[in-house]
């Protein structure tokens, strides 16, 4: 599964050039020129890739079609489906999502004093978080600061971040490393216990924390064992997906419908407040990109909340990572982690030469590449029909001295030796894929969202990262507004009196549905992709 | 380009399917819509074991759905959960000492030192060498060397004492985290000047800039050298 002669015509170029490059930056794209590629070549603006969606609260937003597909879907029940009266589980606080933020939540929520309730699709700690590799952003270095940190954010999300949110994201983004620390997380360090921080694309500090390129599953894994050491105060159900948000006759959240998966049964849950942390989307597979994504990222709780009327923010923006693996076949649209940029590899055309800074932000990047391969033809064709550029990953251990590869990449150099291609000797072949969902719920600082009951946090909120994400501020959104939502979520509970069960607002999504005049739509949230090939 | 076919057997069912798949992929061509057994996709959770033979072979051998490609009349079966030991703990109440390990996890004792989770690691960590550092008290080699692990539990089903390894290594790597690994000052200078307030002034003003300077500001803000 190595390359093939032809693809290795093109990497001989690429390290013949090898050693003028070291000595060769690549200029900066200058901020007007940025525009102009984005619109000419990021995905987002593809016009008829989008459209508005034709009910709900934020009735004429503009997003991608497959997700518009979803949202106005129809809910697997009515109102008589089943009997309310019949609670399976009683809460103080459901968290509606296993991952970074939702184990977050459910930490914070406990050790605020509530009983606490993780429902999760598939296994706790199934998510995007654990596949997060590169790093964590936070400013806790001399020559730092957080308003510089938040300067790099609302530049990379084009000035359109919520400012109330940035400003707690990049505040509490030392105290949240120093949590994760406290938890027992392993971050790379130096002799003296001075954190290792590099670069990422879009940033002006060296303020990229790690952990190997496992931070994300580092992470996730710590949160997950920590919360099973509270058996009695954090109840995990597994294989129990939310399936519909439940009202009470005030009109407050008043927790949710889970399904199990396996067996079909249907559970409900009746919660004081309910926290959704279901994160993205990458498996409606916008444009039909590949996708970074783990196998349940299919936007459940985007569709639960705005059911019950959420508000909702840049759903038109998505992140197209810039270098997913594009070879070979069997790992194709999967994560290089942008560490690898981080660390000084440079990227480059067919020929061998640079064309693009590797360190842009990520929609920059992305562009840039698309553009080289479409417009300019200089992509590297692969056998199955695919074009890739390369990632010129040797040049890591040339700088920072031999070995440097194997330590700080080991998920890379395994991923890729699974297939017999060595990073250390030959650089690998990416292109774009679908990595995040910029958008989603409109969230205040502290985690509500406007809707009484109902708490978000995560992936699947909007307004902390404006039209473009930051690497690096994902792990950090997570965890920062994941305590916050867990902690607020709790404090709340303590004053909830909470009414009658009602599945009636799934009655009025309905009538709204055929008031709008949509037919045929899809069940959703549809929980899980079909991979499966067309049967006879 | 005519597609090459081969046959494998998903628990015991023949299939015919394309080569160079995954043993995930060519599940889903096979028609089955994966529940368990599916997670990432892309090598870090864990959720896929598989355990599988190839003809010509008695050994059972093992490795992760998403990143092993399928031989031709390979047999092969998931492994959907296994029910492995967690002790009850809480980190805080522990020290970072080999009598708390094996106060937590008594067992670690019963290890063999065999190496079959060593051979069944898909991660090709050296699981039995952790092991016996776990049982020398070293738990900062067992955190170093067990950090790659994804919890996949192979081992686990492999272990004929009955171990639950990636356990054993998490409980050691949280320990080494929290209590072993050098603090970083850096980091608990800056939390402190976080919470007396020291930056509040400066995000408030940052707060209130308007996009034509916060866009100056960006683009003209010196960017640290490698």
């Amino acid at each position: 599964m190595s390359y093939t002669p032809q693809i290795r015509d093109s990497l001989r170029k690429v390290e013949n050039t090898r050693q003028a490059r070291l000595h060769e930056a690549f200029p900066m794209i200058e901020p007007q020129e940025k525009r102009t590629i984005l619109e000419k070549y990021h995905p987002d603006y593809k016009a008829e890739s989008m459209r508005e969606i034709r009910v709900g609260v934020s009735k004429g937003q503009r997003m991608p079609l497959e997700l518009a597909d979803v949202m106005e879907g129809a809910s697997h029940l009515t109102s008589d489906t089943l009997d309310l009266a019949q609670v399976d589980y009683d809460t103080d606080v459901l968290v509606i999502g296993g991952g970074g933020a939702g184990s977050s939540a459910a930490l914070l929520a406990r050790e605020n004093g509530a009983e606490v309730i993780i429902a999760n699709k598939l296994r706790h700690g199934d998510a995007n978080t654990i596949m997060a590799q590169g790093g964590i952003q936070a400013a806790d270095k001399p020559g730092d600061s957080p308003d510089i940190h938040y300067l790099d954010v609302v530049g990379g999300g084009h000035f359109a971040n919520h400012p109330d949110l940035v400003e707690v994201l990049v505040k509490d983004a030392p105290l949240v490393i120093k949590w994760l620390e406290n938890l027992g997380c392993i971050f790379d360090k130096e002799p003296d216990g001075t954190l290792k921080t590099i670069h990422g694309g879009g940033t002006s500090r060296k303020r990229m924390h790690s952990a190997r390129d496992y931070t994300g599953a580092e992470i996730m894994r710590t949160l997950r064992d920590e919360v099973r050491s509270y058996p009695h105060e954090i109840t995990v159900l597994e294989f129990a997906p939310a399936i519909e948000l439940i009202m009470d006759d005030k009109g407050r959240v008043a927790g949710a419908v889970l399904l199990n998966i396996e067996t079909g049964e249907h559970l409900v849950v009746r919660a004081k407040c309910t926290v959704l942390a279901t994160g993205g989307s990458g498996r409606l597979h916008y444009q039909g990109f590949a996708t970074t994504n783990h196998y349940g990222a299919t936007g459940d709780g985007l569709v639960l909340a705005y059911r019950v009327g959420a508000d909702l923010a840049f759903t038109d923006t998505m992140q197209y990572h810039p270098t997913g693996a594009a070879y070979p076949e069997q790992i194709v649209g999967l994560l290089v982690t942008e560490k690898v940029r981080g660390l000084g590899a440079q990227v480059c055309n067919i020929d061998g030469d640079q064309f693009v800074h590797p360190r842009e932000t990520r929609d920059v990047e992305a562009s840039a590449i698309i553009r080289e391969c479409v417009e300019r033809g200089k992509g590297v064709a692969t056998p199955s029909g695919k074009v890739g550029v390369w990632l010129d990953s040797p040049m890591i251990d040339i700088i920072h001295g031999p070995g440097t590869i194997a330590k700080a990449l080991p998920a890379m150099v395994r991923q890729f030796g699974r297939f017999d291609i060595d990073i250390v000797k030959d650089p690998i072949l990416i292109y774009p894929t679908l990595h995040y969902q910029n958008g989603g719920i409109s969230l205040k600082p502290d985690g509500s969202t406007g809707i009484p009951g109902l708490f978000a946090a995560g992936e699947i909120s909007g307004g902390v990262h404006g039209r473009n994400r930051l690497m690096g501020n994902s792990l950090l959104e997570v965890t920062v507004f994941g305590r916050r939502a867990g902690e607020a979520a709790a404090l709340q509970s303590q004053e909830v009196q909470l009414g009658k069960l009602t599945l009636t607002h799934v009655n009025g999504w309905r009538q709204e549905l055929d008031e709008a005049g949509i037919e045929n739509q899809v069940n959703s949230p549809i929980l899980l992709p079909d991979y499966t090939r067309e049967l006879r | 380009m005519t597609e090459e076919l081969v046959s494998i057997f998903i628990m015991g069912k023949r299939h015919v399917v394309p080569s160079g798949l995954t043993i995930m992929s060519a599940m889903e061509h096979a028609g089955y819509r994966l529940i368990r057994g599916a997670g990432c996709r892309g090598g870090f959770c864990g959720a896929c074991a598989t355990v599988y033979r190839v003809p010509g072979n008695y050994r059972l051998q093992v490795g992760l759905a998403c990143q092993t490609v399928i031989e031709p009349e390979m047999h092969l079966a998931q492994i959907p959960f296994y029910p492995g030991h967690r002790a009850d703990y809480s980190i805080d109440d522990l020290q970072p000492t080999f009598e708390a390990v094996v106060t937590t996890y008594p067992e670690l004792l019963r290890c063999l030192s065999c190496g079959t989770c060593t051979k069944a690691c898909p991660q090709d960590i050296d699981v039995k060498q952790y092991m016996a550092e776990a049982m020398r008290g070293d738990i900062a080699a067992v955190a170093d060397r067990s950090f790659d692990c994804i919890m996949c539990g192979l081992c686990v089903s492999r272990c004929p004492a009955e171990e639950v390894q990636p356990n054993i290594a998490i409980l050691c790597r949280r320990l080494y985290g929290k209590y072993l690994a050098p603090g970083a000052e850096h980091l608990a200078k800056r939390v402190l000047e976080i919470e007396e307030g020291k930056f509040d002034d400066d995000l408030a003003t940052m707060k209130s800039l308007g996009e034509e300077e916060l866009r100056r500001m960006y683009n003209e803000r010196d960017i640290e050298p490698e």
